[in-house]
């Protein structure tokens, strides 16, 4: 065995058959449709990449929820990082966010109006950058959720050039919960929640959200056997009306979480109310930088003038865009007249057919609905 | 933009700010910060936008192997209890209209 961690030990096939043998009896048993809700573009690529829906029973639902940090960046939040690259300061941001439409440009528009934009693997590859380049005002345009947000404040307490400051975008998944479990028209009984976002905040901080919404939720990583087993425990949660939470990835989460990480969370961040795009106002759902950072803050050190850059013309197309209703779990991306026609990766009219995270991009790179059954 | 892949700490930076991480061949250097305990050589760690953000005691990939075997035993066990309910399902309370063939 080369190492511990060999992934094919989460693959193993007759463990995944008879997980998905025992998931079909337990739904059948329900004698109903089971409706889930996963808030992690991972779980998506998961579920795609393993055809994982053929081995979900018929009448399971199992739907992406607001789980792609750069699908529910606002359009307002895009207008700011491209009238800064407008106003001549050095953007920098991760990969998916360059092509995500603005009001009437995206990222990838600034940079062909001669905006200098730049894609970094990490936040410390901008700071870097600002060393470099001591003369310009190097902005880091920062998306992701929780977890991403602990690597933006970790920059900041470790001291950045003065010419380095953030532009958050970040977003706080809880508190995203709470909103699609109050659409009473959606009917999702029970939650997956991610992993990794679990790796940084624990699994408790589900427990009130579960005791206050009566609904279960269990902690899932992203190997097949991994969602397998996450989705039969929350069946069973679900079937025996036990509002619980439940941590099927062990060998990555805790109940408290990574302690050190959250201190530096809350240290620099602060939760505020922001628009997701496309669902709604999200009390509590975006994370901004604290006061006593407000010299690093980007809204705080520019006049950024948006009205520069978007507004004036109305983009026909977005209108027909339907992003917000599918991460609420009211349609699928298939239900667009859009998709796969006049919205593609290469020219992509909403923001979940940007990112590698996004229901759309993620059914259209894996041929339209990834549902085995339908062709089985 | 966030799959956690865990990678094998290779070696460690003098100032312990970072750390050289192989993920199955592949190279990345990591920054320290925000890992939740010390990390040595040879230890594994999770990545996330190019920060470790866990060590993996290797004793937990076992425990989550045991978890599925658990989960399968109980799925077994809740299933007997299932059988009386899916007798009155049969018996015409309706219920699935599509059984898996
Ligand atoms: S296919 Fe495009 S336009 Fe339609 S909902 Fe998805 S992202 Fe929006």
């Amino acid at each position: 065995m080369a190492s511990p961690f060999d992934e094919l030990k989460f693959r193993d096939p007759e463990r995944a058959r008879a997980l998905s043998g025992a998931l079909a009896r337990e739904v059948e048993a329900a004698g109903r449709t089971i409706s889930l809700m996963h808030v992690c573009g991972s779980h998506e690529q998961a579920i795609a990449r393993f055809g994982l829906r053929a081995a979900f029973p018929r009448n399971l639902d199992v739907i992406m929820g607001p789980g792609c940090p750069v699908c529910v960046t606002d359009t307002p939040e895009v207008d700011e990082a491209v009238a800064l690259a407008a106003q001549g300061a050095r953007v920098c941001t991760y990969g998916d966010m360059l092509r995500l439409p603005g009001n009437s440009k995206s990222l990838a528009d600034a940079q062909s109006d001669g905006g200098n934009v730049e894609v970094v693997y990490s936040v410390s590859q901008a700071v870097d950058l600002a060393r470099q380049r001591p003369a310009e005002q190097v902005v880091f345009f920062a998306s992701g959720f929780e977890t991403t947000a602990v690597a933006t404040a970790a920059v900041l307490l470790s001291g950045v050039p003065e010419n380095f400051s953030v532009l958050s975008a970040h977003k706080y998944v809880p508190a995203a919960m709470d909103v699609v479990s109050e659409m009473k028209e959606t009917n999702i009984e029970g939650f997956i929640a991610a992993g990794h976002a679990a790796t940084i905040t624990g699994w408790g901080i589900f427990e009130p959200f579960a005791a206050r919404t009566r609904t279960p939720v269990v902690v899932a990583g992203f190997e097949p056997l991994d969602v397998l087993a996450a989705v039969l425990e929350l069946v069973r949660l679900v079937r025996a009306r036990r509002p619980e939470v439940m941590n099927c990835y062990p060998r990555c989460v805790s109940k408290e979480g990574n302690g050190p990480a959250l201190e530096k969370l809350w240290k620099v961040f602060d939760v505020v109310g922001g628009n997701w795009r496309g669902i709604a106002r999200v009390p509590r759902g975006n994370l901004e930088l604290r006061s006593e950072w407000d010299h690093v803050n980007a809204r705080r050190r520019f006049r950024i003038d948006t009205a520069a850059v978007g507004g004036a013309s109305r983009n026909v197309l977005a209108e027909h865009c339907i992003c917000g209703t599918i991460m609420s779990g009211l349609a699928k991306p298939s239900d667009c007249t859009l998709f796969g026609k006049e919205c593609r990766p290469d020219a992509p009219v909403g923001a979940c057919m940007v990112s590698s995270e996004g229901s759309c991009k993620i059914w259209h790179v894996y041929g339209g609905p990834p549902d085995l059954r339908e062709v089985a | 933009m966030c799959l956690g892949v865990p990678g094998k700490v290779l070696s460690i930076s003098d100032d312990g700010m970072s750390a050289q991480v192989d993920f199955f061949g592949v190279q990345k250097e990591l920054r320290l910060d925000i890992v939740d305990v010390p990390v040595t050589v040879g230890d594994y760690v999770l990545n996330h936008v190019g920060f470790a953000i866990r060590r993996i005691p290797p004793e937990e990939v076992g425990e989550t192997l045991a978890l599925f075997d658990q989960i399968l035993k109980e799925a077994a066990a809740g299933d007997l209890m299932a059988e009386d309910v899916r007798g009155e399902m049969a018996a015409g309370k309706g219920g699935g209209e599509s059984g898996r063939g």
